[in-house]
């Protein structure tokens, strides 16, 4: 779960990491121009969205007087950049900079453990510096049982020869970072650029956050005192309706999975295995030609009803001519329950599963009980001696045939 | 041979009384498993299928020689029934539960390290040693994973554990048996990668060969690349990767929680490129494993 710039901001202050002055988010002109009053100087003007390239976009403008920055304000709620509509504008003091770092912490999936990035240039891609010029990087693992403690961000920030003033410092605002990574469970945490003032005093120009959307439930807490929804969900692009009603079907149930829905534009509708039978499925499925009107994972062994509401949501999609049931050989999922309620799907919609369903091949747990009811249905079906990669030819060359 | 598991190997269920959790014990049992008793603070004293169930793993471990358990607890009490498991002196521990915050996943695999104990999963199915024994819910109930899986000489690991059991049972249908088939678990942490169970089936004679189930996401393809060169693995294996319509998506989440589709390194073009360049063979559909592992052998 990404955080907006300035949500990461205010977890950074809670752990005394310092920001520029004035830093607050203004939902209106008049906000602004308050904001800019108080702050009594140059304002910087940020757009508050998800997505990057907002600098191009005209998301970040300059204003030396009140009146200015509402004016900036006022452009930068009416702009919607790559689809996202700014959630408020952050204003804050804009300070002559003296030099500009990188710190960051994530994970090194390699090592299974946090890692701290350091470097003294910062402002632009840390991929960038580290390709260009990897004597400006400084890394470090850190154990996630052991106590993290200020010696190992002092030690990694010493490293690029940093010394004096300026490293105690960078030492506080990497070993508070650091703190913040851990306590939070974050899987990102990044201050980029982390500016030195020409008064020697370091403040966060721009932060990122990344929260593990596993640990949204611990992490009530902090999300409340940030102001954020724990429900809310963040992602790339906003969710089509037809993806909000899979999620919803999948909410409606504890048994099995029903969920992530994906939308594309073909005519093949899919409800196939989740993780990676559905993986290889959607490969296949395209190898042949076919064109998915969906992506759409099922398992866990779901109920009848489940099965049936997430089939009848996948037949109401404009453009699908038939669906394909397809998984691995499962093991806890029961093919029989997801043969009822398949069918029992196509039924309500008013087709003959005969005509509807393309193939389905489901092989495992229950494969008896469940292919007796698709054959009582005429329904194309196939055993596990029927490979992934040509059940699903055949469900394209059935799309064909019309 | 095996790896992990043999009949002999001993073993506890955490969770034992959950629904999930009493499906997989009746699996296990009929596969011919030895479990030795289950744990659920709480409701020691009860049974499950004729096993017993305790309050504490310690009260296993007093009574008898435990190799290993399986974690089946919900994910906020993951992290502390591991711990428990790896102060009790348990050596093997699978954890089935998803959805567990990496850095609890961290930290349950720095402990296991400082104690010596090997982690397999989370967000996996288990093990299985076909005619041994299975330690979790890998092929489902004991006459479906007889089906799929058959003893023989090729050692399978798999990120998707529902892939675990089709690639198993294509093999076993070409005559080709597994020695040990392992799913590792999709997330972007795990216990135990490719590169980690490698040096167990280098050490193992009877097997032969390796086929590993691979989606984009994450570095673990990069790494086994790097140990198959670096050590000179004499194992030949062969690999499927799924997902490759991914790498014309970006940005998009599918599956597993690991498939992130991030950067370039993650994209299974750049995956292929490595694991071809390390001499293993990358198979573009299931039902072409089998005849590549017998032309690496040359069987």
């Amino acid at each position: 779960m990404r955080f907006y710039e300035f949500e990461a901001k205010q977890l950074f202050s809670k752990y005394g990491i310092p920001l520029p002055a004035g830093s607050r988010v203004a939902h209106s002109p008049e906000e602004a121009a308050t904001i800019a009053e108080e702050i009594g100087g140059p304002v910087v003007l940020k757009a508050q969205v998800l997505t990057g390239g907002r600098m191009k976009a005209g998301g970040v403008l300059f204003a030396d007087t009140p009146s200015e920055a509402a004016h900036a304000a006022e452009k930068i709620l009416g702009l919607v950049i790559k689809g996202h509509v700014p959630r408020g504008v952050l204003v804050e003091a804009r300070a002559p900079v003296e030099q500009e770092y990188y710190l960051g912490v994530t994970w090194d999936g390699f090592a299974r453990l946090p890692v701290m990035v350091f470097s003294d240039m910062g402002g632009i891609d840390v991929e960038e510096v580290a390709e260009k010029h990897p004597e400006h990087i400084a890394k470090r693992h850190f154990s996630t049982i052991y106590p993290f403690s200020d010696y190992m961000a002092k030690e990694l920030i010493a490293s690029l020869g940093v010394s004096g003033t300026n490293l105690l410092r960078l030492t506080h605002i990497a070993a508070q970072l650091a703190r913040a990574f851990r306590n939070h469970s974050l899987t990102l945490a990044e201050i980029n650029p982390l500016a030195r003032l020409k008064d020697g005093r370091f403040v966060c120009l721009d932060g990122h956050v990344d929260l593990e959307d596993d640990a949204r439930e611990s992490q009530r807490q902090i999300l409340q005192e940030l102001g954020i929804d724990p429900a809310e969900k963040r992602q790339a692009r906003p969710p089509t309706e037809f993806e909000i009603r899979g999620a919803e079907i999948d909410a409606s149930d504890p048994r099995g999975v029903a969920g992530n829905v994906v939308e594309f534009d073909g005519d093949l509708g899919l409800i196939i295995g989740a993780g990676g039978g559905s993986l290889t499925l959607f490969d296949a499925i395209r190898k042949h030609g076919g064109r998915p009107a969906n992506y759409c994972e099922i398992g866990g062994n779901p109920s009848v009803a489940k099965t049936c509401a997430l089939t009848k949501l996948i037949l109401s999609k404009p453009g699908v001519k038939k669906i394909a049931v397809m998984m691995n050989v499962v093991s806890n999922t029961r093919v029989d329950l997801v043969a009822r309620g398949v069918i029992k799907g196509v039924l309500e919609c008013g087709y003959k599963p005969s005509e509807k369903i393309a193939i389905f091949r489901i092989p495992g747990s229950w494969e008896s009980e469940g292919f007796k009811i698709l054959k009582d249905y005429g329904v194309d079906y196939c055993d596990r001696t029927v490979s992934m990669y040509e059940a699903a030819g055949r469900a394209v060359a059935k799309m064909r045939e019309g | 041979m095996s790896i992990l598991i043999t009949r002999d190997t001993t073993f506890i269920i955490q969770g034992i009384t959950g629904r999930e959790a009493v499906n997989m014990t009746r699996e296990c049992l009929d596969y011919g498993s030895k479990i030795v008793g289950g744990v659920t603070p709480g409701r020691g004293g009860r049974e499950v299928y004729g096993v017993p169930v305790y309050d504490t793993v310690r009260e296993v471990t007093a009574r008898t020689r435990v190799d290993g358990s399986v974690v089946a607890v919900p994910p906020a009490f993951t992290r502390d029934a591991v711990m428990e498991a790896l102060d009790a002196g348990i050596k093997l521990i699978v954890i089935v539960t998803e959805r567990i915050p990496r850095y609890e996943v961290a930290q349950m695999v720095e402990m296991a390290k400082l104690k010596g104990a090997r982690i397999i999963g989370p967000n996996c199915l288990g093990i299985l040693s076909p005619d041994e024994a299975k330690m979790g819910g890998l092929g489902g109930r004991a006459e479906d994973a007889r089906k799929a899986f058959k003893k023989g000489f090729v050692g399978v690991m798999s990120r998707s554990g529902g892939m675990t059991t089709e690639m198993c049972n294509t093999l076993s249908a070409a005559g080709l048996g597994q020695s040990t088939a392992v799913s590792i678990g999709g997330d972007p942490i795990i216990g135990s990668t490719y590169a980690d169970l490698m040096p167990l089936f280098e050490a193992d004679p009877e097997t032969k060969a390796i086929v590993i189930y691979c989606e984009p996401g994450g570095r673990m393809e990069a790494e086994l690349a790097q140990y198959v060169v670096e050590k000179k693995s004499r194992l030949p294996i062969v690999a499927f990767m799924a997902g490759r319509f991914m790498d014309e998506m970006p940005g998009m989440r599918f599956g597993h929680a690991g498939t992130i589709v991030e950067g370039k390194a993650d994209t299974t073009a750049e995956k292929i490129a490595r694991m071809e360049a390390a001499g293993i063979s990358v198979a573009e559909r299931i039902e072409d494993i089998p005849g590549m592992v017998q032309q690496r052998l040359g069987l």
